[in-house]
């Protein structure tokens, strides 16, 4: 085994709050050897950010850190800050979980990728430009030349994240530590960087630290693993030791909390309830031809000047009794917009939503307050969806008392307290504020303020996607068992497909405001026919470093193109597309290639 | 920074050991907010000078408009530096003026008159200010265009000039001078719930509010209010002085209220043009004045940083 590059022991990092003293990290001790990829995965609050934030010396002013950080047999902790700041940037690099904010707004990233390498070399600046283009092209930017006199604003998530990540590698370090890299970016531009990075270890010989939640991201990444928890590692080793053999009953609890794309359901948790059953139920919820369209206005107010965003833009589908609708697409993709104009929290532009066999499209204001007792919606960040000044109980009881006044107030507080149970919150609990609650215990809130009415469809945007594992996977299973338990109809957003197939009896897929495919849950992962659903499934990590080494990866030809853009949803049937941007275009048609298989039109490859 | 420190098992230990009662957010920032020694010190000054303003003029011996040519200018008896000596009999504690009244009786005086300026017109500011600032942000689009937009036409306009020609116009008042300068500074305060009211209508519990099906008005009356409730009262605590200072500047220009009544302003300005021979009609009132000021500005200070910890 080759010398380490980076030595920690009995590394212990303490913050002096105002609610006193915080240990983060407890006595941690690592080495990473060069050329390898240690990843480091833990939840949030397991100290794993600190840890190295600890070693490089970014600590925030009010911790302390304490042991020793040898990196390449000079002691880090101590160090004075000029001798810092040559080693960071140059030897040790980072890149952090949004790169909007990691780039400066008003330079090109030319000057920033050029800043970074001659901050810490002297070259001259013509042989600075080539290196800078050079290590632009390492990173996949396409025509680089051009790209560097363009801004931060003016590029997408997954450009700009190649930016900084070209700003970490100019140098050639020596270690790279990239704390959540991928987080903020949808899958399929999660796959890009990551493929990045696999080649620029490959290609620099640069040992990195990859910092994340995801298991998946860890399994096609890294050497050896290391898991954290409360600040102390539990578990470390080879990654398939940790993966396929883990010891700790916390790394197998990760594991098994981790969803996954190519499992249907988890084993030991609660099934979904078949699609068979369910063939004779009644249909609920029929949706047309659903447009939402919002203007884009620029300029102020006397000089506006108007275009159209079509946010949803004919979208078709039913629900049944009982049946849960999954939706994924990436971010921008309409989901959202769709679930609001479904239950009228915005006005849509066209087309039919039929409740219960009545068309609810045109119904006013005060009707469709009565109707909303029969559907709810459960929220992405259960603390911004919770009133801060209002207790717990108060917001649970909201629907009651709004659609149902003429319950007495111990009546409210019974049902409150009933429904408290039954999502798992201590009933006694009810006077507590949102900001008392961890997040997983303030979704719980969420969930039976939307179930306390005893609804007939829930919709759950994104209601996971915020959670640790753990959390995320108690909380997949409270909303199975209150699906068993109530019967209700769901539909299930989120750009997470892994979670999606757990929970969902069908899957519809989103493109720039347009279905591409829907199809059941077996079939859509099995056999995905769109070049798009193919692309977006095997973006998907998968918790199982053989199963990444040996998977193929669809890439998606560009970045998602701007909605603004007529053509934009014709990126695979470009055949059809008119090249204007602000032409009618061809509409793709959904076509039925098996029973309840449908495909949206695009070019044969 | 993100830190998270207790796992669900050990928070849910805690919680479960902890009183059932939650902590709202007004019990945390009142908490906050008395742990802030300069804001609990001048809430307590605060507090004295009012209760001065209020009972002391009745308490004393001598009228606050009594004029007594016998004892025009005196120092105080413990002045060091006995400029003009007459014997005043010990009971003028700040000196007397130039029209023989008492000093401690007319800055007290004043303060009532200051300190009911600035409250009278911070609330004619609050009422006008918080609804039409919410009406603007609640309804937004074209209402909330047209609504600002007459809010930037007044404020472009010179207000002491404005002020100036209401006084010429309508005579000097003290009613008209709390109505001047509160229709001035509710415009601040208009845009402040303006702003608020914007950001909170964006956050994600107003949309649970309506998707619970809680109509317009409740939603405003329950969920906006009170989340607008906390930089309004910071706003407030910091427009009392700047009302104050506004309503002293006018009567040092000789706008202000009118003999025999008067304000800090004015003995500010009383005491300016003897401040050579009698600098005690000066340093009283300006002491006081000033003293108020940074009480109403720590208190301000503190209730930020008591209402939103994470803005410090």
């Amino acid at each position: 085994m080759p010398a380490p590059i980076l030595q920690i022991k009995d590394l212990d990092v303490r913050f002096t709050t105002n609610d006193g003293e915080v240990h983060a990290v407890r006595n941690v001790s690592l080495d990473v050897s060069a050329g390898e990829c240690l990843g480091v995965v833990g939840e949030s609050g397991s100290g794993k950010s600190q840890l190295f934030l600890a070693a490089t010396g970014l600590l925030a002013s009010n911790g302390r850190a304490t042991g020793s950080v040898i990196f390449r047999n000079q002691e880090l902790l101590g160090l004075p800050q000029v001798k810092l700041n040559r080693l960071r940037g140059s030897r040790i690099t980072m890149i952090f979980q949004d790169p909007l904010t990691s780039l400066t707004p008003h330079m090109t990233i030319g000057a920033q990728v050029i800043e970074a390498l001659r901050i810490h070399q002297r070259v001259p600046y013509g042989e600075a430009e080539r290196r800078c283009i050079e290590i632009l092209d390492l990173v996949r930017i396409p025509e680089s030349r051009n790209r560097m006199t363009q801004y931060p604003h003016e590029l997408s998530g997954g450009m700009r994240q190649r930016v900084t990540i070209a700003m970490a590698t100019v140098c050639g370090p020596d270690l790279l530590i990239a704390d959540e890299p991928t987080t903020a970016l949808d899958v399929t531009v999660q796959a890009q960087i990551l493929e990045i990075m696999r080649d620029l270890k490959k290609e620099l010989k640069t040992s990195i630290v990859m910092i994340s939640h995801d298991m998946g991201v860890i399994a096609g990444m890294a050497d050896r693993v290391m898991v954290m928890r409360h600040g102390e590692i539990v578990e470390s080793g080879p990654v398939d030791d940790i993966f396929y053999r883990p010891k700790n009953d916390y790394t197998k609890s990760l594991l098994d909390a981790m969803p996954r794309i190519d499992r249907p359901s988890r084993p030991g948790h609660i099934p979904l309830r078949p699609l068979e059953e369910l063939s004779n139920a009644p249909k609920i919820l029929e949706v047309e031809d659903l447009k939402v369209y919002f203007p884009v206005r620029t300029g102020a107010f006397p000089f506006t000047h108007s275009k159209t965003l079509r946010a949803v833009d004919g979208v078709d589908f039913e629900l049944k009794q009982g049946e849960t609708l999954g939706i994924v697409g990436e971010s921008g993709c309409g989901k959202s917009t769709l679930a609001r104009a479904v239950l009228k929290l915005l006005p849509k532009t066209e087309g039919v939503v039929v409740w219960c066999g009545r068309d609810i499209g045109s119904l006013r204001n005060n009707a469709v307050r009565k109707l909303r007792k029969d559907f709810q919606i459960v929220f992405q960040d259960p603390l911004a969806s919770l009133d801060p000044r209002m207790t717990i109980g108060q917001s649970i009881a909201e629907p009651l008392t709004s659609l149902r006044p003429e319950l007495s107030r111990d009546q409210v507080t019974a049902e409150v307290r009933a429904i408290m149970d039954r999502v798992g919150l201590d009933p006694a609990w009810i006077n507590r504020y949102p900001h008392e609650f961890s997040g997983g215990q303030n979704q719980r809130v969420g969930i039976a303020r939307a179930m306390i009415l005893k609804p007939k469809l829930i919709i759950c945007d994104e209601a996971v996607s915020g959670l640790d594992v753990s959390i995320q996977s108690q909380i997949v299973d409270l909303i199975l068992k209150l699906q068993a338990e109530f019967g209700m109809s769901m539909i299930f957003i989120s750009h997470d497909l892994s979670v999606v197939r757990q929970v969902a009896h069908r899957v519809m897929v989103l493109y720039l405001g347009r279905v591409v495919e829907l199809a059941d849950r077996n079939t859509i992962y099995e056999d995905p026919r769109h070049p798009y659903t193919r692309a977006l499934i095997s973006a998907v990590p998968i918790p199982d470093p053989k199963a990444e080494r040996a998977k193929a990866r669809i890439p998606l030809p560009n970045d998602l193109p701007s909605p603004l853009d007529s053509r934009a949803p014709l990126t695979f049937l470009k055949s059809k597309a008119i090249d204007d941007p602000a032409a009618e275009q061809y509409r793709p048609k959904l076509l039925e290639v098996t029973r309840g298989h449908f495909v949206a039109e695009y070019d044969q490859a | 920074m993100n830190m998270q420190p207790l796992g669900t098992a050990a928070e849910e230990t805690i919680m479960r050991a902890a009183a059932v009662q939650g902590r709202s957010l007004w019990i945390d920032a009142r908490a906050r907010l008395l742990k802030n020694r300069a804001a609990v010190v001048s809430m307590v000054i605060l507090a004295i000078i009012t209760l001065l303003a209020i009972f002391a003029p009745l308490l004393s011996p001598y009228p606050f408009d009594k004029v007594n040519f016998n004892l025009v200018s005196c120092s105080p008896d413990w002045w060091p530096d006995k400029m003009v000596l007459c014997n005043a009999g010990g009971a003028h504690w700040f000196g007397t003026d130039a029209l023989g009244r008492d000093l401690f009786v007319r800055v007290l005086y004043g303060a009532r008159v200051s300190l009911a300026v600035g409250l009278a017109s911070t609330l004619v500011s609050l009422v006008i200010g918080v609804a039409y600032g919410a009406i603007a942000g609640f309804f937004g689009g074209r209402t909330d265009e047209l609504m600002m937009r007459f809010v930037d036409v007044l404020y472009s306009l010179p207000y002491i000039f404005l002020v100036i020609i209401l006084m010429v116009v309508f005579n000097r008042d003290i009613f008209l001078l709390f109505i001047a300068i509160g229709a001035v500074v509710w415009l601040t305060m208009a845009r402040i719930v303006r702003g608020q009211t914007l950001s909170i209508k964006q956050k994600e519990f107003i949309e649970a509010a309506r998707a619970a099906g809680v109509g317009q008005f409740a939603i405003i009356r329950r969920h906006i209010i009170p989340n607008v409730v906390g930089p309004v009262m910071v706003y407030v605590t910091l427009t009392i002085p700047a009302v104050i200072i506004a309503e002293s500047f006018l009567s040092f220009l000789g706008l202000g209220v009118q003999e025999p009544l008067t304000s800090w302003g004015v003995l500010i300005h009383d005491g300016t043009d003897q401040m050579e021979t009698a600098p005690w009609a000066l340093i009283f009132p300006a002491l006081f004045m000033a003293v108020t000021l940074f009480c109403f500005n720590f208190i301000g200070d503190g209730l930020r940083d008591a209402l939103d910890p994470k803005d410090r």
